[in-house]
């Protein structure tokens, strides 16, 4: 054995700033995304067609001037489904791939076309001669409720303690209402599907999927095989943000018919307006509450209802508004609360998951909640935060009836206060105010306490593959997918730390399900902890075998042998990685082991309200000064400082550059994002042209974006760290909060502003408008 | 005159020539790298010029200089790049070999997430660099206008645009060491000949010159004249209309000129709002913020004010700034010219003074005379790269007693054409240019326009914020404190 020296650490371990795995390839253009993979000879091209109506019977087709384009080899149509015509996940048999006697909203898909090139194939399907009779639609949540739409899945009651105690002890009762607007997903690399047949049944799919496993099951229900006939891979995506939780499933299950049909590969990737037309959004919500407190603004009782765009099918609207309640409570104690979910059924595309997951609409409700009591007491509404928040004796339990145990929004707002030295500045806004006519600025300071985990049990459980090769080189494959947030890099750094092995020794392959079966989505900010914990567990498995090999055959006990950086230690001798592994093979010892991962301590009884849905909490907060135009609505924020919570972090650059990003894209919802739907039910914001995501302008003039880096995850997980994906999509809170505080100043804070989301300046301008007008006329 | 005909075109691709015989009128560059050359670095996300995933460096000789500009290639005609040079993501870093100074400044700051918007941010910003190695924030966020990225928040990204400089030695850029021999090649592509390929919906022609172009014209009225191809790119890409057959005119100098006298500018139909853009903010400092909110980069590079006011929408930025301040457009056709008021070339929606086989060759903007009150103001809903909901454009003469003497107003996005308001002008003209006035001209607005509600603002804020515009011109000139917001730089 060699002695060598020890080295100070590897490189690429956990809690370092390192790179992007594919931040090389993503600058050069050779990060391979599956429209950029080449295509075998001779592979077709799918086109979605899509109903023209929001509402509709189908009457007839004509296909003749489809099939009579050019490059066209057929169409697919509900006929030529070997399987089940559905792709509902929640297994409701409500989301047909194809429409058949009946459209449900506007954008459905009816058909697809196959042609020889993806242009002819687009050309093809706008050929197409429907016949519709219109039914009565609706698009608007509070229509559908008015008309007696269904409601899409059972809506979720909690409720703790007695309401009407609750009111008939509050000195001071409001109530009111709010819309909160949907969100287009907007990634840059839209849904795409490709399908290569096998043999026998066999269908390899790369598809542009958060949720490899159940791309694979539902491509297995529509094509009518096992899941063992389908293998789904997906290296990266161009973004995702939950868009690809569940809608890549009909695109892929496109794509595997006509591969199968044709026998052929085939490849479908809409356009940017059909990809927005045809795929489900952020939920939009109507608020309805009603809230008691006490003179100081202390909350007695709060009740409210939460009422969901949900489209013309379930898809995930079950979990989405279960989230919305589950966050309505934001950091606040309510001691009497009954919170009501109403997914509602419209003629709109189905609405699914996105980043947050109906927790940031619940949580905009709940703040609008504290302005309310801020505006009605005169009030700065971070006293009344202050107030409220979660802590001391009776005032830790959730209207879920789970115990928050690991609060530090106290000390988060504390030290944010201070930094961004809020007191001051908003005795400037208040200031200025009196000064400016037209130009008004606001202030607010808003915390956030997300809870990790998915509210579906069963998804809290993953998987991963590590192979350590006879050269020493590792292998690491898990059940997460990338779609830029950085999963990859940090499991790898998880397993680098694990062997002690430098990053570069560690490569990640794409994920496919044919390595790691049953995997849940990467979704609710779960990637890290879960598929983390599962790759650190396959380590460990291979470790502890080579650890028992060193003992034994070099005489030591196993206390005595140690992986460190880039070494094995053995008793007082140490040797390199590649050659202990060198020798562990010539010895056969088994270098592979799938890695296994389930949350523990979590549970919840849906029709009960109650449990503990959530293994911990991520919590944050923010600060955001703005100033507004009141004769046209215009703003601009000037300033936001951030200070946020991810544990222990694995990656301080990586977690960073998830708030930054969350920041900015809450912030793009709740102001410039806007979907817009005319009166026959045709959404016209279906792309960059006129949806309007942020742009680097938009971004706050002054950005200070910190991470409590004091935190440590209480609760066992990857390296004590926390799930960053979604909270921070809250933060930006403190900007509609801010317009608002601007927009009050023209009725001298009196009046609660109530301005809904997203502000757009014409939200902002009518808002000033109505308050003035209040003001007017006392 | 007989004009000598190619049946080809000819471009640098990275580092080849390009000759293209078979090539249909609506190729769009994207499609070529990806389908055709199999350069898969660039990307699309949206196919409408909005994104930026697809940018593209395209260099263009002007009078012997050659400029790389940043380019929508997913709107780019391939028939446009006759005698260009098109330079791809993929051309920047060598397999194994070092990352470009950007794209190393762009994975040393994390300034990528998901990748994919990002091969259009390293060109967007490659193109930044080599005409501003040490450019301000403002300056960085003006180039990103037409880059979206849903991933990062941007902060990465301008950490990287700011660390460019630093990394790298500008002089030792390719494009730049190499640019003598690389104008050679491209002058050398030049040969005075008219260019036309394909036939039936595939066809597109590229006149040797203006004359060429006015024969052209007349003899085939029905074709469709390209300039930047911002607005026509559209209609290929999103609504498959058929083109054909295409003119182009981007690659026609004589139509890129600008001349300057003591009456005014006349733009060429062919300057793009770039190529305008010093003049402009320099003799109308009034228009700098709206010449810097007409789309992205991209489309400032492509876009031509030609096309903004022969495309006749009602939602065009330059029509209203340009009719108030009097501005007028020479057409052309066949040998014959006339010039037009700009405030007359716009009949009704989608309805324009313009003859079949007739085009616009220049547009004529007059200077303010020295007392007037200019001012132009754009209402979105996000501050850039985004159409108007409502443009405003007030020009006022107010004499030494304080009279309004003249005023002309004009709006777009309030009726069907870029149209004035005659109502308020003569609520405010021989009346004291005060608030009682202007409130007058204002209530007037309503007789003036019945707006139409849409995705971009309902009836009623378009009205609202209309006059409020005038308000705020009002205010503006009389100069008491601030009465817009002041686009603070980023820190
Ligand atoms: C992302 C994006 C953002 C945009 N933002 C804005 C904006 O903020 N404000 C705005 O006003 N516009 C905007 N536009 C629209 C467009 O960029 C402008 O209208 C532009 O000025 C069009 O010029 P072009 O040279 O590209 O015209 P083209 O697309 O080439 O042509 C437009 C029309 O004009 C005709 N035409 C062009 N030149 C001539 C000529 N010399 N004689 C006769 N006919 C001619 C063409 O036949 C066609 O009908 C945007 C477009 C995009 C894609
Ligand atoms: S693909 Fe979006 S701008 Fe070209
Ligand atoms: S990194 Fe994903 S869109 Fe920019």
């Amino acid at each position: 054995m060699n002695v060598m020296q020890p080295i100070e650490r590897i490189r690429g371990g956990v809690h370092e700033n390192e790179r992007h795995e594919s931040g090389h390839k993503h600058v050069t253009g050779t990060a391979e995304y599956i429209d950029d993979i080449p295509e075998p000879a001779g592979t077709l091209h799918a086109y979605l067609g899509l109903s023209q109506r929001a509402h509709a019977q189908i009457l007839s087709i004509d296909f003749e001037p489809v099939l009579s384009a050019p490059g066209v080899l057929g169409i697919l149509t509900a006929d030529d489904i070997t399987g089940e015509n559905d792709v509902s996940p929640a297994h409701k048999h409500d989301d047909p791939v194809f429409a058949t006697d009946k459209v449900e909203f506007h954008g459905q898909p009816i058909f697809a076309v196959i042609a020889e090139t993806r242009d002819e194939a687009r050309r093809a399907a706008a050929r197409v001669r429907i016949d519709y009779q219109d039914l009565p639609h609706v698009t608007d949540v509070l229509e559908a409720a008015a008309a007696n739409y269904p409601l899409v899945i059972d809506p979720l009651k909690l409720e703790r303690g007695d309401i009407a105690a609750g009111f008939a002890k509050a000195k001071n009762i409001l109530e009111g209402e709010m819309r909160i607007g949907g969100q287009d997903h907007f990634y840059l690399e839209g849904h795409i599907s490709f399908a290569i047949p096998g043999e026998d049944d066999e269908i390899l799919l790369y598809s542009s999927t958060q949720h490899p496993s159940e791309t694979q099951h539902m491509v297995g229900q529509v094509l009518g095989v096992a899941s063992n006939a389908v293998t789904i891979n997906v290296r990266r995506m161009g973004g995702a943000f939950g868009g690809k939780e569940t809608q890549a499933n009909l695109f892929a299950a496109v794509a595997a018919l006509a591969a199968r049909k044709y026998r052929r590969a085939v490849k479908i990737r809409p356009d940017r307006d059909d990809d927005m037309t045809a795929t489900g959004k952020r939920h939009d919500f109507h608020v309805g509450y009603k809230v008691g407190f006490d003179d100081d603004g202390r909350i007695e009782a709060v009740d409210a209802t939460f009422s969901a765009r949900c489209g013309f099918s379930a898809d995930l609207s079950g979990p989405v508004t279960d989230r919305a309640l589950f966050h309505a409570d934001n950091c606040y104690f309510y001691p009497h609360v009954r919170l009501r979910s109403r997914p509602l059924k419209t003629n709109t595309v189905s609405n699914t998951a996105f980043r947050g997951f109906g927790g940031p609409q619940g949580m905009v409700g709940g703040e609008r909640m504290i302005e309310e009591v801020a505006y009605a007491l005169g009030k700065d509404p971070l006293e009344i935060r202050k107030l409220n928040f979660y802590g001391g004796g009776g005032r830790n339990l959730t209207p879920y009836h789970q115990t928050v145990e690991d609060n530090i929004i106290g000390r988060i707002i504390d030290e944010l206060e201070t930094s961004c030295d809020y007191a001051a500045r908003r005795e400037a806004v208040l200031a200025f105010n009196r000064k400016s006519q037209i130009i008004k600025r606001g202030i607010a300071l808003t915390p956030v306490k997300f809870g990790i985990s998915f509210t579906k049990t069963e998804y809290n459980q993953a998987g991963a593959l590590v192979h350590v090769y006879a050269d020493g080189s590792i292998h690491l494959n898990h059940g997460g997918t990338e779609m830029g947030q950085g999963l990859y890099t940090k499991v790898a750094q998880v397993v680098a730390d694990e062997f002690q092995v430098d990053l570069d020794r560690i490569k990640v392959t794409a994920t496919t399900t044919g390595k790691v079966p049953n995997t849940s989505a990467t979704a609710a900010s779960s990637g890290s902890d879960l598929n983390g914990m599962a790759a650190a567990n396959a380590a460990q498995q291979i470790k502890a075998r080579l650890v028992t090999f060193a003992a034994e055959r070099w005489g030591v006990s196993e206390k005595d042998v140690a992986f460190e950086p880039n070494t094995i230690r053995i008793g007082a001798e140490r040797m390199a990685f590649s050659d202990f592994i060198k020798i562990a093979y010539g010895s056969r010892i088994q270098l592979s082991a799938a890695g296994y991962y389930k949350t523990p301590k979590i549970h919840w009884n849906r029709s009960e309200g109650r449990g503990r849905p959530f293994f911990y909490y991520a919590y944050g907060a923010s600060c955001s000064e703005v100033s507004i135009d009141t004769l046209t609505g215009e703003y601009q924020v000037d300033r936001t400082d951030v200070l946020h919570d991810v544990g222990k972090s694995l990656n301080p650059a990586l977690d960073i550059g998830q708030v930054e990003g969350a920041f900015v894209q809450g912030m793009g919802w709740l102001t410039t994002e806007e979907l817009w739907w005319d009166a026959k039910g045709r959404l016209r914001t279906h792309a960059p042209s006129t949806y309007k995501i942020p742009l680097a302008s938009d971004r706050p003039r002054i950005f200070n974006v910190k991470l409590a880096e004091w935190s440590v995850n209480r609760e066992e997980t990857i390296r004590r760290s926390k799930a960053v994906g979604e909270p921070p999509f809250m933060l930006p809170i403190s900007v509609l909060e801010a317009i608002s505080m601007a927009a009050a100043s023209v009725a001298e804070y009196r009046i609660a502003p109530r301005l809904d989301a997203p502000a757009t300046p014409e939200r902002v301008l009518l808002a000033i408008e109505r308050m003035r007008r209040a003001a007017r006329n006392g | 005159m007989t004009v000598q005909i190619r049946s080809s075109i000819r471009f640098l691709l990275n580092h080849r020539l390009v000759e293209l015989s078979a090539v249909s009128a609506v190729q769009t560059l994207l499609d070529f790298l990806r389908l055709d050359r199999n350069l898969r670095g660039t990307k699309e996300g949206c196919a409408e010029g909005d994104c930026g995933a697809c940018t593209v460096l395209v260099g263009r000789l002007l009078e012997g200089r050659l400029k790389y500009e940043s380019v929508n290639a997913c709107i780019r005609f391939v028939g446009s790049l006759d005698g260009c040079h098109v330079v791809t993501v993929d051309s920047l870093a060598q397999p194994g070999g070092p990352l470009h100074p950007v794209q190393q400044a762009m994975v040393e700051t994390h300034a990528s997430q998901c990748g994919f918007c990002t091969p259009g941010f390293v060109m967007s910003l490659y193109g930044l660099w080599m005409e501003n190695p040490k450019p301000s924030v403002a300056e960085i966020e003006k180039a990103l206008q037409g880059n979206l990225c849903r991933c990062t928040g941007y902060a990465a990204i301008i950490r990287a645009a700011e660390a460019v400089s630093v990394i790298g030695d500008l002089d030792r850029d390719p494009l730049i060491a190499e640019r003598a021999t690389i104008i050679q090649k491209l002058e050398s592509l030049k040969d005075g000949k008219r260019v036309e390929i394909g036939e039936g919906s595939e066809r597109f022609l590229l006149p040797a010159s203006v004359d060429d172009l006015a024969e052209i014209y007349v003899a085939e009225p029905k074709a469709r004249i390209v300039a930047g191809s911002t607005d026509v790119g559209l209609w290929v890409t999103k609504f498959m209309r058929d083109i054909a057959p295409v003119v182009h005119l981007s690659h026609l100098d004589e139509l890129r000129r600008i001349v300057v006298d003591e009456t005014g500018i006349t733009f060429g139909a062919g300057v793009s709002y770039t190529e305008s853009f010093p003049l402009i903010s320099k003799h109308f400092p009034q228009l700098t913020e709206l010449w810097n909110r007409i789309g992205g980069q991209q489309v400032r590079n492509m876009g031509t004010i030609g096309g903004n006011i022969a495309n006749g929408s009602p939602i065009g930025d330059t029509p209203p700034a340009l009719i108030a301040l009097g501005a007028s457009v020479v057409l052309r056709l066949g040998k014959k010219r006339r010039t037009v008021l700009l405030e007359d070339f716009f009949i009704e929606y989608g309805k324009q003074d313009r003859q079949p086989g007739e085009f616009v060759e220049a547009v004529k903007i007059p200077f303010l005379p020295e007392n007037a009150l200019y001012a132009v103001y754009k209402i979105t809903k996000r501050l850039d790269e985004d159409i108007s909901a409502v443009c405003g454009a007030f020009r006022l003469t107010v004499d030494g007693a304080g009279t309004v003497t003249d005023a002309v107003i004009a709006y777009g996005g309030m009726a069907g054409t870029p149209k004035r308001a005659s109502h308020a002008e003569s609520a405010l003209t021989g009346t004291a240019w005060t608030e009682a006035s202007t409130e007058a001209a204002m209530e007037a607005l309503a007789q003036d326009y019945t707006p139409l509600t849409d995705w971009r603002a309902s009836a009623d804020y378009r009205l609202l914020v209309a006059k409020n515009l005038l308000r705020r011109f009002y205010l503006e000139t009389k100069g008491d404190e601030p009465v817009r917001l002041d686009r603070k730089q980023a820190v």
